[in-house]
């Protein structure tokens, strides 16, 4: 194929008066100024040889870009994942070529599957070099491709302002997504005439449909003639901003909503129409009425198969409306009777002129006969247990207490993650930080250090597993190096918990390599001068998390819990959701 | 419920740039299909690139498939059609020994029935091109194989549609 191998300008850009002189600069003096125009001044990353140049002009520009060096480039990105969702602006990761390149990937695939804008910048060999397997050299773009939104690598310094400037557009706009900038070594060291303009259209790509109003308004005509509406709410409105419209839409129309793991947040958790997580491990009047309801509302969700459990038994008896920005996802997994194609906030604020007050007090009732079953069976077992061992429910409900809800909660993989979406008392919007899709563990901890770093203002307290704080506990050295004060409270089972919970369930109590054996966490913050605690029993939770809490800069809190708790409700893997499990 | 497997031709518009092919090839690999022929080449509006892809999928498959190709950034448009949708040809080429072109006067006639044209001859070998469908390719090659070809290869499906893809007026649209 005849590829050209320049870029051809198909972009439009915003001309801002002032803006439009030259100045001789190097590539890698550009890439800073592109950051700064990009409004990207705290990033993260790792230096090596083919991305020095880069790291060598970041020195020049220390007080316009904070860049932090995290101790694996994997935690570079998710620290970007975590600046990225507590603020809904572009995270930035940044790494050398070669096996610095590859460590991004897992954020990277991360981040696409979670729809988290993030660019990723990655040094490569000279251009000459391509393709000779010289040192350090791998060929991320094409390793990068399945799991990036778009990728790019730039051979001359020529192209780096044009290029930034879309990668950002492109991480940003639309279905938000991680991109990934490959950029050579020489474009980094060439001296060109830079002048930047910021992205504002692509002409291949689409970042969201047009809101269709005769869509709008069938939507509408459905969600008032039902006598049993249900929406399922998911990230798509928080990265939409489109918080405010739902919660008018909920309380006009009075329908019972829930949330995907990643939707969370986004209504405040006490809300009276808020009626939990549907999923897996969600709640058990949303999942097992999904099958009751006569009309779902999706918004802003992908019917992941977590949530949905067997689709063949998946809300078969309901109109299903589909609130979506990505065209591909509407009918992909389950079929809709209306698809309103387009961007949350403003689909929403067309369908609401059009949705009628009304009330559905005996299918809410339906909500709180189930909650109160789900109660009795669980959650109060879970949050108020009368046996020995410490439960990872009393845990969270002590965070919500002393945080008051208004936490920012990361979480890792695991059952720790379920208890913490489950029982996390969340007031404000953007407070839900976990990895959704992908399950990576090792996420936490390094996106709890983006997150606080974006929102310094706010809490932010990682909620991990002894498994997953094992994958990438490296970090504590950045957040030793760069004083950040995230709370880390590690629930510590001795297992890879939730695998050992499938294996308990469904092979027969075989624990094939989950029971860890696990180092002194304490001793480990300590090596690293975090102030750190241990506590085994109930009555000294409290206290220490108060003290965590009040404690300035970082905390290691490690709770010892219940070696074999179970997080129930669950659906089990390929069973419908009204075949929830309570027990 | 399932659904009938079906020859999909499908017609994607992209900016050309590098690494595309890897994009859209890497959205059949993730689903596991096979792609039965790829042809990658200009379109009818400068600087566009047009892929032609064959596959045989359910029209399901085909239509989620088209959404995920659809969605990437330097994808202007893609399309998916049936056979009947399209016009589509596939060409050919077969390097035979020339002295079977003079001993052997059935070649000769094979040449003519089937609307083949010689490209070039020489002393050694002639060359043989033949476009059509994939049934007509396929009986020049049965009948040329009892004579022994020394090297035959067939071109990817190009099809262009019986209906209009509007790819133009689309580009016309972002200029405004």
């Amino acid at each position: 194929m005849n590829f050209n191998k320049n870029m051809q300008s198909k972009t439009t850009h915003k001309k801002e008066p002032g803006k439009d002189q030259h100045v001789r600069m190097s590539g890698s003096e550009a890439m800073v100024k592109c950051l700064i125009e990009e409004g990207a001044t705290t990033i993260y990353g790792y230096p090596g040889g083919a991305i020095m140049p880069f790291y060598d002009e970041l020195h020049k520009h220390q007080d316009e870009i904070h860049h932090v060096l995290t101790r694996h480039e994997q935690g570079a990105t998710h620290a970007a994942q975590g600046y990225a969702r507590i603020s809904g602006q572009v995270g930035v990761a940044v790494a050398t070529s070669g096996p610095g390149a590859t460590n991004l990937i897992t954020g990277i695939a991360d981040a696409q599957i979670d729809s988290t804008p993030i660019v990723c910048i990655t040094g490569q060999v000279y251009e000459h070099l391509l393709g000779s397997d010289a040192f350090q050299e791998t060929d991320i773009v094409g390793i990068s491709t399945p799991v990036t939104k778009w990728n790019h690598q730039i051979t001359s310094a020529e192209e780096i302002p044009e290029v930034m400037a879309k990668a950002f557009y492109i991480a940003k706009s639309g279905r938000p997504g991680p991109v990934l900038i490959d950029i050579t070594k020489n474009a980094q060291l060439e001296e060109f005439d830079f002048h930047y303009e910021k992205c504002t259209g692509v002409r291949s790509y689409k970042p969201a449909p047009p809101v269709d109003k005769e869509k709008v308004k069938e939507a509408a005509e459905l969600i008032n003639t039902a006598k049993k509406p249900f929406i399922v709410w998911g990230q798509g409105v928080i990265l939409g901003e489109a918080e405010q419209e739902l919660k008018k839409l909920i309380e006009k129309a009075q329908i019972p909503a829930a949330w995907t793991i990643l939707g969370a947040s986004a209504i405040p958790t006490t809300h009276p129409l808020n009626v939990g997580m549907v999923g897996m491990h969600g709640n058990y009047a949303p999942n097992m009425l999904t099958n009751e309801c006569d009309v779902l509302i999706a918004i802003g969700m992908r019917f992941d198969d977590r949530v949905t459990g067997r689709l063949n038994d998946y809300a078969k008896q309901a109109k299903v409306i589909h609130f979506e920005i990505d065209p591909a996802e509407v009918d992909k997994n389950v079929k809709t009777d209306i698809a309103v194609l387009g961007d949350a906030k403003q689909s929403l604020a067309t369908l609401l002129p059009f949705i009628k007050k009304n009330s559905h007090d005996s299918w809410l009732k339906k909500f709180k006969d189930l909650y109160k079953i789900e109660y009795d069976k669980v959650i109060k077992h879970d949050l108020s247990p009368k046996k020995e061992g410490l439960t990872m429910g009393e845990v969270l409900k002590e965070i919500n207490k002393q945080t008051s809800g208004d936490a920012a909660i990361v979480s890792d993989v695991g059952q720790h993650q379920m208890i913490a979406c489950r029982y996390a008392e969340f007031n404000k919007t953007k407070s839900n930080i976990t990895s959704g899709g992908l399950g990576t563990m090792g996420f936490a901890l390094p996106a709890a250090i983006g997150a606080k770093m974006a929102a310094p203002e706010r809490d932010v307290v990682a909620v991990v597993g002894d498994g997953g704080y094992q994958m990438t506990i490296q970090e504590l050295g950045t957040i030793f190096q760069t004083k950040v004060p995230v709370k880390i409270v590690i629930l510590n089972n001795n297992f890879l918990g939730m695998v050992r919970q499938w294996q308990q369930l469904f092979f027969d109590k075989r624990y094939a390599q989950t029971e860890l054996v696990n180092p002194d966490f304490i001793q480990i913050a300590k090596g690293y001068y975090i102030n750190a605690e241990q506590v085994s029993k109930r009555e000294e939770l409290s206290t220490a998390v108060e003290k965590m809490m009040n404690t300035e800069g970082a905390y290691v809190l490690e709770v010892c819990v219940e070696k074999e708790d179970n997080v129930f409700p669950m659906i089990p893997s390929g069973a419908s959701v009204s075949e929830i499990r309570l027990e | 419920m399932e659904q009938e497997i079906i020859k999909f031709t499908i017609s994607i518009y992209t900016e050309n740039n590098i690494g595309l092919l890897n994009r859209i090839s890497a959205i059949f690999q993730k689903r596991h299909i096979n792609v039965d022929s790829l042809n990658t080449s200009a379109s009818e509006i400068e600087g566009v690139s047009r892929f032609t892809i064959v596959v045989r999928v359910t029209e399901e498959q085909m239509k989620k498939i088209i959404g995920q190709i659809d969605k990437q950034v330097e994808v202007i448009k893609a399309y998916y059609h049936t056979d009947e949708e399209t016009i589509y040809q596939e060409s050919c080429l077969f390097k035979i020994k020339s002295d079977l072109l003079f001993e052997e006067r059935q070649i000769q006639n094979i040449i003519k029935d089937s609307d083949a044209r010689i490209v070039t001859v020489n002393r050694e070998f002639f060359v043989l091109e033949k476009s059509g469908r994939r049934n007509e390719v396929d009986m020049l090659h049965r009948e040329l194989s009892a004579f022994g070809i020394m090297q035959f290869v067939r071109s990817g499906r190009i099809a262009v549609t019986k209906d209009e893809m509007k790819v133009t007026e689309m580009l016309e649209a972002f200029q405004k």
